[in-house]
């Protein structure tokens, strides 16, 4: 008998004694995430529908491998080989590890999945099922402590995101000045994913939190207060920057099948 | 205008209790404090219970209402229906003394392994000076009322009581970071001994404490994030330590 249980403790047999809905936070969180981990799963071995002129999915963006179907690389670039030991790789699987390290890192996301998919705790106050607790002090939750890296190649990829936010302003023949509907969700995946990278623990502590003198480092203190504003934020951007890139995906995806037409304003 | 209310209190030491059932008047306004002194002076005049302020700045009638844990003093009997039992505990990470009364010397301990600020040494009393933006992060930590609300819900210890001797808890880790945020302070190896001595890599930022903060200080954000960056920075981090950054930061 541990935790509330413990011999000196008051002795209470109920695990909790909280009478509002406090299972009701988890759950959702629970639905959603593991929603979009089938989905992006299912998508990241698809390997196909990720690319309709001049639409990329955010899932296979950059693409990198031979396997890219035309127009989807950039500039033609393909450093990596179609299959590894005679196994077809999706283009998706060699960059994935970025964006899902990255998420996987984030402080929000661990409390997140901490509490819903570990229980730990399922939520405040409410006792963990767990007899035994290291928390993020060994192998393998001390990797947590590489979010660091994952924010830099987040930072890029957010570039290769833009950009392609930025050439989807062409008509299916790559002509420029023209903008559709596909352009707009782009864009706005791509502008939700900076927010979230911006808003981001790490970038606080990079532009100003690690100093001791604020007084002298005007220019990283203001840039650090402005990061504090969106910071207060991250949760409610990594959700939404969440939905941005999933529904990405998902309006390439019946675009490039002909399940919905890319309708152009002009 | 008084009501009936009906509340459960639990009733014990550390060798036996459970929660016993009573009636009692409640008045317009008035606070979960309130209704357990009427009960003490009516009903159950050995009824122990820890309180001071009233007022919500003292930090001594921590308890769990309804199974949060909260200030009784500032727990309004209003924000619950009218017909709601509410059910009132002892905090539940701390060996209980008597009734609503537990034994949080555990904190005063762990106060005592936190080093004590370290002025520069050239400076004689009266001679610091700090420039307000510099100060301004560690003061949000100062509003402290050191209830220990955040160190009870803390599930690293509450549920797991074989943490306490390696866990300083989020109340201490807000005094870490006001210090080696603090301008003036000198010792230098505050954010090492934070992780290898006062367990910040037991937190896993599920952010429980924060929730529970009378004095709505971020601890999460604010001191636990920001002590695991620095944590990073120094052991982590294997950019910065080739690059030499490391000796730069610390002149900072
Ligand atoms: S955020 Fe960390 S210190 Fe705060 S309650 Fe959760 S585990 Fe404990
Ligand atoms: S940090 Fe907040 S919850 Fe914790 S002891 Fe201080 S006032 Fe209480
Ligand atoms: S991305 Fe969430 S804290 Fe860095
Ligand atoms: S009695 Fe002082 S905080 Fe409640």
């Amino acid at each position: 008998m541990s935790g509330v249980f413990s011999p000196t403790r008051a002795k209470i047999k109920e695990r909790t004694l909280r009478t509002d809905k406090w299972w009701l936070e988890p759950a959702i969180t629970f639905a959603v995430l593991f929603s979009f981990i089938i989905y992006a799963t299912f998508r990241a071995f698809e390997g196909a529908n990720y690319f309709t002129e001049p639409l990329i999915s955010p899932f296979y963006s950059p693409c990198l491998s031979q396997a890219c179907v035309a127009g989807s690389t950039i500039f033609g670039w393909t450093p990596v080989s179609a299959e590894i030991f005679n196994f077809a790789l999706s283009p998706a699987l060699i960059i994935l590890i970025f964006p899902l390290g990255f998420r996987m890192t984030c402080y929000y996301y661990r409390k997140a999945y901490y509490r819903a998919f570990w229980l730990s705790p399922p939520a405040c106050a409410v006792a963990e099922p767990h007899t035994k607790y290291t928390g993020e002090t060994r192998a393998p939750l001390i990797l947590q402590n590489a979010h660091r890296w994952f924010f830099y190649a987040g930072l890029v990829f957010n570039v290769f995101l833009t950009y392609d936010a930025v050439i989807s302003f062409k008509n299916s023949e790559g002509q420029w000045g023209h903008a559709s509907v596909g352009s707009l969700v782009l864009l706005v995946s791509s502008t939700l994913l900076w927010f979230y990278s911006l808003s981001c623990h790490t970038c606080r502590h990079t532009v100003g939190g690690r100093l001791k003198h604020f007084s002298a480092h005007p220019i990283r203190y203001k840039l650090w207060t402005l990061v504090s504003v969106l910071n207060h934020k991250h949760q409610q951007f990594a959700w939404y920057s969440l939905a941005g890139v999933a529904f990405a995906d998902i309006y390439v995806r019946q675009v490039a099948t002909g399940a919905w037409t890319n309708f152009y304003f002009f | 205008m008084a009501r009936k209310l009906n509340l459960r209190i639990w009733r014990g030491d550390a060798t036996d209790g459970g929660l016993k059932d009573v009636q009692v008047d409640v008045n317009e306004g008035e606070v979960v404090l309130d209704v357990i002194h009427r009960v003490q002076a009516t009903q159950m005049g050995d009824l122990a219970v820890r309180w001071n302020c009233k007022a919500g700045k003292c930090g001594s009638c921590s308890m769990e209402i309804n199974g949060k844990p909260r200030l009784a003093c500032m727990t309004q009997v209003a924000s619950f229906g009218e017909d709601e039992t509410i059910t009132v505990t002892p905090l539940r990470a701390f060996p209980v003394i008597k009734d609503l009364v537990t034994d949080v010397s555990f904190n005063y301990k762990k106060a005592m392994e936190i080093p004590a600020y370290e002025p520069p040494k050239e400076l004689q009393p009266g001679e610091a000076r700090m420039q307000q933006v510099d100060v301004e992060r560690s003061q949000e930590f100062r509003k402290c009322i050191e209830c220990f609300l955040c160190q009870n819900t803390c599930h690293v210890i509450r549920d797991h009581e074989e943490n306490k001797k390696s866990f300083a808890g989020p109340r201490f880790f807000i005094r870490i970071a006001e210090l080696d945020m603090h301008p003036l302070d000198m010792l230098k190896n505050r954010k090492r001994t934070a992780q290898e001595e006062h367990g910040l890599g037991m937190c896993n930022i599920t952010k429980c404490c924060t929730e529970v903060c009378p004095e709505h200080i971020k601890i999460t954000d604010n001191a636990i994030i920001p002590m695991k960056e620095r944590v990073v920075d120094i052991k982590y981090d294997p950019a910065r330590m080739f690059a030499g950054l490391l000796k730069r930061e610390k002149r900072n």
